[in-house]
C-alpha cells in the first residue's frame, strides 16, 4: 500500500479504436466521404418544385377527403386487404412455427437446423415488393398474389425471430423437463412454449399490423387490396379520394396498434 | 447397489477431464453428500448420471440396468428425480403444472398436452404438495413464489417421478441459512420416508455434516474421500479443498433456532402413508 496521493487522479475509458493514428484516419475518412457523397447528389430543383405543388394538392385533398365518389371501390379494396392480412398472418404463423422450432439450434439436430435456416435465409433475400411482382407474374393480378406475398413475408419474419427467441430460453427449465424423462414434444410443450408464447403472440400481432400496411404497398404492384384502389385514385389525379383511402389506412393501423397494445399488456 | 458408477470420465470440448475415472456405489436408501471445490466436477458427475451431460467414458448402472449407452433414455431418466440450485421451475406454469411435469416420463403426450393427468397422478401431486407444505399455492404461477417455496416445488416435482434416486445439485446455494436447513431437512426426511437414495452436491460442509452421514469428496475430477461425515478432519478437508486453517472456519451454529418446515402446518405429514 502506498499513500493515496501517489495514485493517479485521471482515468479515461479506453477508446474503441486503440491506435490514435487509425482513429483519426477512420473517423476523418468517414467524414470526407460523407461530405463528398452529399455533394454528389444531383437535385433537379424544377422537378422538385413541381412535385411540391402536387404534394400540396394531395395535402389539400386531405382537408377535403372524398369518401363518397369511390366508396364502393374503397369498400372492396378494404375487404380484400383485410382478408389478405388476416389469412396471410394465420397461414404465416402456421408455417413459421415449425420452421422456427426447426431453426433453433438448442432443440434440433444439425441437418434439420441447417435446412430450416436455409429456408429462412432464402425467404429473407427478397424484399416484399419483389416477391409480390414474382407472385403477380405467377398467379396473375389480384389478392391471391397479395396473400402469397404476405404469407411469405410473415414466415421469414416470425420464423427467424421465433428461432432466436427459442435459442435464448432459460436452459435450466429445459434441463429440468428433460430430466423428468419428458419426450421431445413434451419438452416443447412444457419448457419451450411457456417461455416463448407471450413473445410469439406479441410478434404475431405486430406482424398483423405490418401485413395490413404491406397489403397497401403490394397492391400498388398489382397484388390487389386497398393498395390497388389507392393506386387507381392517384393515377386518375383524384387526390381527394386518395386522401380518403390514406386516412382510412391510418385509422385502421392506429386501431390495430391500440388493440394489439391492449392484448399485449394483458399477456404479461 | 442401487447406483453403481464405474470409471466415469468426462472431457468437455478440448479441455482437461472434468471427471477422471470416478467409481462410486450407493446402496438403496442412502443419502450421500458430494463436496469439493468449485470446478471439481460435482455438477458434471450428477449430470452424467442421468446423461444431461454425455459421459466420455465409464458406465452407470441404476438397480442393475445400464444407463450409459442406451437409446431409450426416457425410461431411465424418469427413475431419477433431479433437484436444481436455481430451482429450474417453468416460471410461467402453475405450481401444479410444475409438479405434474414430474409425470412426463410416464404419461402419453396428449395427456400432458391437455393437462389431463391420470387421477392417481393428480391425487399424488396434491398429497406431495401437502407434504412439502404448499397446498395453498397449487394454482399460483411458479414465478410468484419465494426461493424456499420454489425449491419445495422442485422437490415435489422430483418426488412425483416416484424415483429410485434423487440427484440434487446444490439445493440450498440460493437460499438463506435457515431456509437452507429447512430444505435439507425436507430432502432427508422424504428420502427416509420412501427409502430413496440421493446424491446431494453441497458447498456448505457444515450443513452437509449436519444432515448427511456419508460424504464423498471430489477434487479435480477424482474421488479423494469417501467416508463418514465425522471423518472430515482438517487434514481431509485440506486434501479435498487445499490448504486453509480449517479449525478456525468450522463454526458451530447448531443452537440457532430453526422452526420445522411444518411448524405452521401440522397436518402436513398425515397423507404420507398414502403417498409412499
Ligand atoms: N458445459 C461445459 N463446457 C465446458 N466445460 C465445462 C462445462 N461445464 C463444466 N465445465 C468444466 O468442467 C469442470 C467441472 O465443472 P463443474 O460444473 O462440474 O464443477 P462443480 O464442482 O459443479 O463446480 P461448482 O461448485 O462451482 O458448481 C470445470 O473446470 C468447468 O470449467
Ligand atoms: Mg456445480
Amino acid at each position: 500500500m502506498s499513500t493515496l496521493a501517489s495514485y493517479p487522479t485521471r482515468w479515461r475509458r479506453p477508446p474503441f479504436i486503440a491506435s490514435a493514428y487509425w482513429r483519426w484516419a477512420i473517423y476523418g475518412g468517414a467524414l470526407v466521404y460523407l461530405v463528398l457523397a452529399v455533394g454528389s447528389v444531383e437535385v433537379n430543383w424544377a422537378r422538385l418544385a413541381e412535385g411540391l405543388q402536387r404534394g400540396g394538392r394531395l395535402f389539400a385533398g386531405f382537408l377535403t377527403p372524398d369518401f363518397v365518389s369511390r366508396w364502393s371501390d374503397i369498400v372492396i379494396g378494404m375487404q380484400e386487404s383485410l382478408t389478405m392480412t388476416v389469412t396471410s398472418t394465420v397461414a404465416g404463423i402456421l408455417v413459421s412455427v415449425p420452421i422456427g422450432v426447426g431453426a433453433a439450434r438448442n432443440l434440433t439436430p444439425l441437418p434439420v437446423y441447417l435446412a430450416c435456416r436455409a429456408v429462412i435465409a432464402l425467404s429473407r433475400t427478397f424484399q416484399e415488393v419483389i416477391i409480390a411482382i414474382l407472385f403477380v407474374a405467377m398467379v396473375g393480378f389480384g389478392p391471391l398474389a397479395g396473400f402469397l406475398t404476405l404469407t411469405f413475408g410473415t414466415i421469414d419474419f416470425l420464423a427467424k425471430l421465433l428461432a432466436e427467441d427459442i435459442e435464448d430460453i432459460d436452459k435450466g427449465q429445459v434441463e429440468a423437463i428433460r430430466s423428468t424423462g419428458g419426450s421431445w414434444l413434451q419438452l416443447l410443450d412444457y419448457a419451450v412454449t411457456p417461455q416463448v408464447m407471450p413473445r410469439l403472440i406479441g410478434l404475431s400481432l405486430y406482424r398483423l399490423d405490418i401485413n395490413f400496411r404491406e397489403s397497401a404497398v403490394v397492391g400498388i404492384v398489382g397484388a390487389g387490396g386497398i393498395g390497388a384502389t389507392l393506386n387507381t385514385a392517384l393515377d386518375r389525379y383524384e387526390y381527394d379520394s386518395a386522401a380518403a383511402v390514406l386516412l382510412l389506412i391510418i385509422l385502421i393501423v392506429m386501431a390495430a396498434e391500440y388493440g394489439s397494445g391492449l392484448i399485449r399488456a394483458r399477456l404479461q | 447397489m442401487l447406483l453403481t458408477i464405474e470409471g466415469l470420465t468426462k472431457r468437455y470440448g478440448t479441455g482437461d477431464a472434468a471427471l477422471n475415472g470416478v467409481d462410486l456405489a450407493i446402496p438403496a436408501g442412502e443419502v450421500v453428500g458430494l463436496i469439493g471445490p468449485s470446478g471439481a466436477g460435482k455438477s458434471t458427475l450428477i449430470r452424467c448420471i442421468n446423461r444431461l451431460v454425455e459421459p466420455t467414458a465409464g458406465r452407470v448402472f441404476l438397480a442393475g440396468d445400464e444407463v450409459t449407452g442406451r437409446r431409450d433414455l426416457r425410461f431411465m431418466r424418469r427413475r431419477m428425480g433431479m433437484i436444481f440450485q436455481e430451482f429450474a421451475l417453468v416460471e410461467r406454469l402453475t405450481v401444479m403444472e410444475n409438479v405434474l411435469s414430474g409425470r412426463l416420463g410416464y404419461v402419453p403426450y396428449w395427456r400432458s398436452l391437455l393437462r389431463r393427468y391420470p387421477a392417481a397422478d393428480v391425487q399424488r401431486a396434491f398429497a406431495t404438495l401437502d407434504r412439502v407444505g404448499l397446498l395453498d399455492h397449487v394454482d399460483k404461477r411458479a414465478d410468484a413464489l419465494s426461493g424456499g417455496q420454489r425449491q419445495r416445488v422442485g422437490i415435489a416435482r422430483a418426488l412425483l417421478q416416484q424415483p429410485d434416486i434423487l440427484l440434487v445439485d446444490e439445493p440450498t446455494a440460493s437460499l438463506d441459512p435457515k431456509t437452507s436447513r429447512q430444505i435439507m431437512r425436507l430432502i432427508c426426511e422424504v428420502c427416509a420416508e420412501r427409502s430413496l437414495a440421493a446424491v446431494v452436491n453441497m458447498h456448505d460442509v457444515a450443513l452437509a455434516q449436519m444432515f448427511l452421514s456419508r460424504i464423498v469428496g471430489l477434487r479435480q475430477g477424482r474421488v479423494v474421500y469417501d467416508g463418514p461425515s465425522n471423518g472430515l478432519t482438517p487434514e481431509v478437508l485440506t486434501v479435498i479443498y487445499g490448504e486453509e486453517d480449517w479449525t478456525r472456519s468450522a463454526q458451530r451454529d447448531d443452537d440457532v433456532a430453526d422452526e420445522d418446515v411444518h411448524g405452521a402446518r401440522p397436518h402436513g405429514r398425515e397423507p404420507l402413508a398414502a403417498v409412499g
